[in-house]
């Protein structure tokens, strides 16, 4: 880098203290909005979120397909395709506003202090790129090794998450990997540079169920090993029950319930929240006992409801409801917020269907 | 690979030996032979049947596809009837002349159609691209022998920096013969720039909507490498296809811009050889392209397998 | 996985060329090779103000020369040689040729040549091998196999060799040209043709069809053929350019129709002939620019149309 071009804004290099004040959180989102210009009008797919995440801790993100999971993982990124989208809100990591940044600083930021594992393990590997060179890319542009000792560190990636023979299998392409398999390298190159925070996006969806567990329990050991942060997303509740720390649950572009995951359970204030629940497969069932589905579909996000986006297929819902939104509110612990006019905590003793409180243990994700 | 190539030489032997047929029937079963060009004024028909024993041309047609046929396999494709030229020899003269049209022009298209896909694939749609993906309407638009005059009024007439017309063979002066040869190869080109680009560009811009291109990009990686490291391989398949298509059409079919630049290329000797039915020609010719073709499909395929690790030889 | 790769597989698209030298069989290949996701960046928007242009341009060419008889113009074989290489002016709108023949006469006139020669040479291609090609991309098998074999022996072919042998000793006439050269098409279509009914026949609503008892006549003409004529369409388009521009190139050899009756080919021949370009070089400019816009043109709306189809196919 040549001293007129180190001058330039753009192409500081950013400071990353490792000392740090452990309380301080490491990421902070504030109001974010994402939307999409289409053809048929402007989809608001983030809208209006909020959320902290400590230094080494994990934030479970729940909701249905197209709540808006994954736009909201790559907005946090600042990984939005580069038009017809409109963000604002604000991105603190470790200190750096993200949202301003000029594309230079995002690629310093990028994969060295923060990564993503993508939904899908088959379209997310490059098809034509041998897998160790997919994961000496990042640790010769970050930690600006050589061939040679890229191509070593690569090779104990591989193995530290459980690829067999990792020597042989870092020439392999990803077509010769099973999905189990590629998910593991996505992780490896996900964690080569050992960031800072990893945004798991549905790391195990589309694997079958034993594999699931292998690979949210590897993720969750190279975590403590490296102490990262990891906002682990997924629709299933079950699968964040007992890995996070602290879940926010997402329903049409917003965060309508959040708190610590003990909290959530014992004390659900959303009817959707609940009805998540309600669709988790339970160890204690009897295999084939048909999960319970929310009725109806998410909103249009082009044409949100008025009132409160639930209102439609919400079995307690009231005319308040369906006139006015209801905003985000705290519960009786100040680390849980809510939106909802007619919380469940309220009604449970004159509401004789709602369950009583359940707990994150009866929740547990099936395991091998 | 050995069974492979096996079966690709098996499939090179069918199609010339069916391409051989298929000329030989042609040329022989349609009205006209050469006699009465080589005759000129003593076009009589006691000198006609003569001249028609002399070359082998009054016995049954499978006899005469059966000489040649076993003077083929022996190396030894006839002469011209006209000229006396052998056959051979004119392949090897026209052969080297088609074969540098087509890597000029080639070249050049991919040189420039590849860099200026790269940059404006990153940005579809915007002033930049329209004016290249216009462009190359303009560029299908122009024919070889619409090019060439306009080529030639410019360089060789306006700015003399080319000559007009001519050939010397790489053989004897390669600073001069490639110098003739830029203008012809140029004449060639437009079209080949024009379909790669568009080809390469859309292919490009499908590419970059991959989730693996995401994925690159929050790795940190610049978008520059991303474009060639991450995308351009991905995107090069029907580039690829396509190429060989246009490649194997070149084969003898530049014969136009021979006839134009006045090069005894294999393409317009054939052409001419047609029209004087000078049968051995058009048949010795015609099975170099088929054998050519052939051969070069078996190139493209290899790269494919080079491209995409996903391809395999079955 | 060796399935995505089909349609890059050079046995889909090596099927296109063949008229040595023509681009515009390539375009073809690019037609099929234009992913939806271009198409769909593109498709919200109008086709565009040079999409009318081309679209009239294409429209005065052919209905001046389907009136061209009517036309106050001189005979375009008159040769007046008190006006021998004339510049444009009130007599001669474009000027006269070395011969004092009305360039702009011979233009119109010209027009005839090229639009019939490439039109209804690709109607013929069409019909032949878009119905062979229906055929065999439906029904698959054997017949798929020889008909498949045998366009790739015809690809190794130099076809221009049979054109030009055909052409020279069956005759130049508008017709005979046209019928040879359509033939020569039958290939292109077919491959085109069939490389779509292929992807057709196994759809969804083909399927259905097919359990719901619909014959395979039925289901080739009611179900595959709509859908498959949008991608035929636009190719057909882009191979009428492909096949003027063939005309233009048989006519440097003679091959175009008989002279003196005027062609763009013959006329662009003549114009780079003996001297024509210095001496006058209107001879050369006017049907070379006619040209260069009518090729322009065509490939213009094929390329608009085909966007514009690729979407409705979307919508599927
Ligand atoms: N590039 C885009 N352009 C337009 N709309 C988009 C775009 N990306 C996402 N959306 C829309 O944003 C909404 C949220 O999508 P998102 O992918 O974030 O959902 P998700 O919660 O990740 O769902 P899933 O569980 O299926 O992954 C969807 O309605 C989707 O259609
Ligand atoms: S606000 Fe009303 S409709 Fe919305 S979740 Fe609460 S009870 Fe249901
Ligand atoms: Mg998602």
């Amino acid at each position: 880098m040549s001293a007129r071009r180190a001058g330039r804004p753009a192409d500081r290099t950013l400071e990353f203290p490792d000392v740090t004040d452990l309380a301080d959180p490491l990421l902070v989102v504030n109001d974010l909005h994402t939307s999409f210009r289409t053809g048929r009008g402007t989809v608001h797919a983030v809208d209006g979120v909020s959320l902290t995440v400590g230094r080494g801790k994990t934030l479970g993100i729940v909701g249905e397909s197209g709540s808006g999971k994954t736009v909201l993982a790559r907005s946090i990124m600042g990984l939005l395709p580069t038009r017809d989208v409109i963000r604002s809100g604000t991105v603190l990591f470790a200190g750096h506003e993200m949202t301003t940044m000029a594309p230079a600083q995002l690629r310093q930021v990028w994969g060295a202090q923060m990564s993503m594992i993508f939904q899908d393990p088959m379209t997310a590997l490059n098809p034509v790129v041998r897998i160790g060179r997919q994961i000496t890319d990042s640790l010769r542009l970050h930690l600006r090794l050589d061939r040679r000792e890229a191509h070593t560190t690569a090779v104990e990636l591989l193995r530290s998450v459980g690829i067999p023979s990792p020597e042989e299998r870092a020439r392999w392409y990803p077509f010769q990997l099973s999905g189990g398999m590629r998910q593991r390298v996505m992780i490896a190159i996900a964690l080569a540079c050992a960031p800072r925070l990893v945004l798991a996006d549905e790391p195990t969806t589309g694997l079958d169920v034993s594999v699931q567990a292998q690979i949210l329990d590897l993720l969750e050991a190279m975590q403590s090993e490296r102490h990262m942060a990891v906002v682990l997303v997924t629709h299933d509740l079950g699968v964040v029950a007992k890995r996070a720390d602290e879940i926010a649950v997402m329903y049409a572009g917003r965060i309508v319930e959040r708190a610590p995951t003990r909290t959530l359970f014992a004390h659900t204030h959303m009817p959707y929240t609940r009805a998540l629940m309600d669709s988790i497969p339970r160890l204690a069932n009897p295999s084939g006992t048909r999960l319970q589905a929310i009725a109806g579909r998410p909103p249009d996000l082009i044409h949100p409801p008025k009132g409160c986006r639930f209102a439609p297929r919400c079995p307690y819902a009231q005319d308040k409801c369906r006139e006015s939104d209801p905003p985000l509110r705290t519960a009786a612990s100040s680390d849980h917020v809510f939106a909802c006019w007619f919380p469940l905590v309220d009604r449970m003793p004159a509401d004789g269907s709602a369950k009583s409180s359940a707990s994150a243990v009866d929740y547990e994700a099936p395991s091998s | 690979m050995l069974s492979y190539v096996l079966k690709r030489l098996a499939q090179l032997v069918v199609v010339a030996f069916i391409i051989s047929v298929l000329v030989f029937l042609l040329v022989h079963l349609l009205p006209g032979d050469p006699t009465s060009i080589i005759l000129g004024g003593n076009d009589t028909a006691a000198n006609r049947q003569i001249l028609l024993h002399q070359l082998g041309l009054n016995t049954p047609i499978y006899h005469q596809y059966w000489i040649w046929l076993i003077h083929a396999l022996h190396g030894n494709l006839g002469q011209s009837y006209l000229t006396r030229e052998t056959v051979g020899h004119v392949i090897a003269s026209g052969f080297p002349i088609d074969v540098e049209l087509i890597i000029i022009s080639q070249v050049v298209a991919f040189a420039v159609a590849i860099p200026v896909a790269l940059i404006t694939a990153r940005r579809p749609n915007r002033p930049l691209d329209n004016i290249a993906t216009t462009g190359t309407f303009g560029l299908l638009a122009l024919p070889p022998f619409l090019i060439a005059p306009i080529l030639v009024a410019i360089f060789a007439v306006g700015l003399h920096w080319f000559p007009a017309t001519g050939y010397v063979p790489f053989s004897q002066n390669p600073a001069t013969n490639l110098h003739d040869m830029i203008l012809p190869g140029l004449a060639l080109t437009a079209g080949s720039i024009a379909v790669y680009y568009r080809l390469l560009r859309s292919d490009l811009i499908m590419t970059l909507q991959e989730d693996f291109i995401t994925m690159a990009r929050s790795k940190g990686l610049s978008d520059r490498r991303i474009m060639m490291r991450q995308a351009f391989r991905p995107s090069t398949f029907s580039l690829l296809a396509v190429a060989g298509v246009n490649i194997g059409a070149l084969l003898a079919g530049t014969f136009i811009v021979e006839y134009l630049f006045a090069m005894p290329g294999l393409g317009y000797s054939i052409v001419q050889a047609v029209q004087q039915r000078d049968y051995l020609i058009v048949q010795g010719i015609a099975l170099v392209v088929a054998i050519a073709y052939v051969v070069l499909q078996f190139i493209i395929d290899f790269l494919f397998t080079v491209v995409d690790p996903r391809v395999t030889r079955e | 996985m060796a399935d995505e790769r089909k349609l890059h597989s050079p046995g889909v698209s090596s099927s296109l060329g063949i008229f040595p030298g023509q681009t515009p069989p390539l375009v073809v290949a690019t037609a099929l090779a234009d992913p939806p996701v271009d198409d769909d960046i593109l498709a919200k928007r109008p086709l565009g103000a040079l999409f009318w242009f081309a679209l009239v341009w294409v429209a005065v060419v052919a209905s001046m020369a389907i009136i061209a008889n009517w036309l106050p113009l001189p005979n375009p074989n008159h040769q007046n040689y008190t006006a021998i290489n004339a510049s444009p002016g009130i007599h001669h709108i474009l000027g006269t040729d070395d011969l004092g023949r009305d360039l702009l006469s011979r233009i119109i006139f010209g027009a005839r040549v090229s639009l019939v020669v490439g039109f209804a040479s690709v109607a013929i291609g069409m019909l032949i091998g878009g119905t062979l090609g229906l055929i065999s991309g439906f029904k698959g098998g054997r017949l798929d196999v020889a008909l498949n074999a045998g366009s790739f022996v015809i690809l190794a072919f130099p076809a221009i060799v049979a054109v030009i042998a055909i052409v020279a000793f069956w005759g130049q006439t508008l017709a005979k040209i046209t019928i040879i050269i359509g033939v020569g098409t039958v290939p292109i279509m077919f491959r085109v043709v069939r490389a779509s009914s292929l992807a057709f026949a196994n759809r969804d609503f083909v399927i259905a069809a097919r359990t719901l008892g619909a014959t395979g006549t039925r289901i080739v003409f009611r179900e595959i053929l709509p859908n498959v004529m949008p991608a035929a369409v636009s190719f057909g388009l882009i191979t009428v350019a492909g096949v003027i521009v063939l005309e233009g190139s048989l006519a440097f050899l003679g091959l175009s129709v008989a002279l003196p009756t005027p062609s763009w080919g013959n006329l662009i021949a003549e114009g780079t002939a003996n001297g024509n370009l210095s001496i006058n070089p209107y001879i050369l400019m006017w049907p070379a620019l006619a040209m260069f816009l009518l090729l322009l043109s065509i490939n213009l709306i094929g390329d608009r149309l085909r966007q514009r189809f690729d979407v409705r196919e979307g919508l599927l």
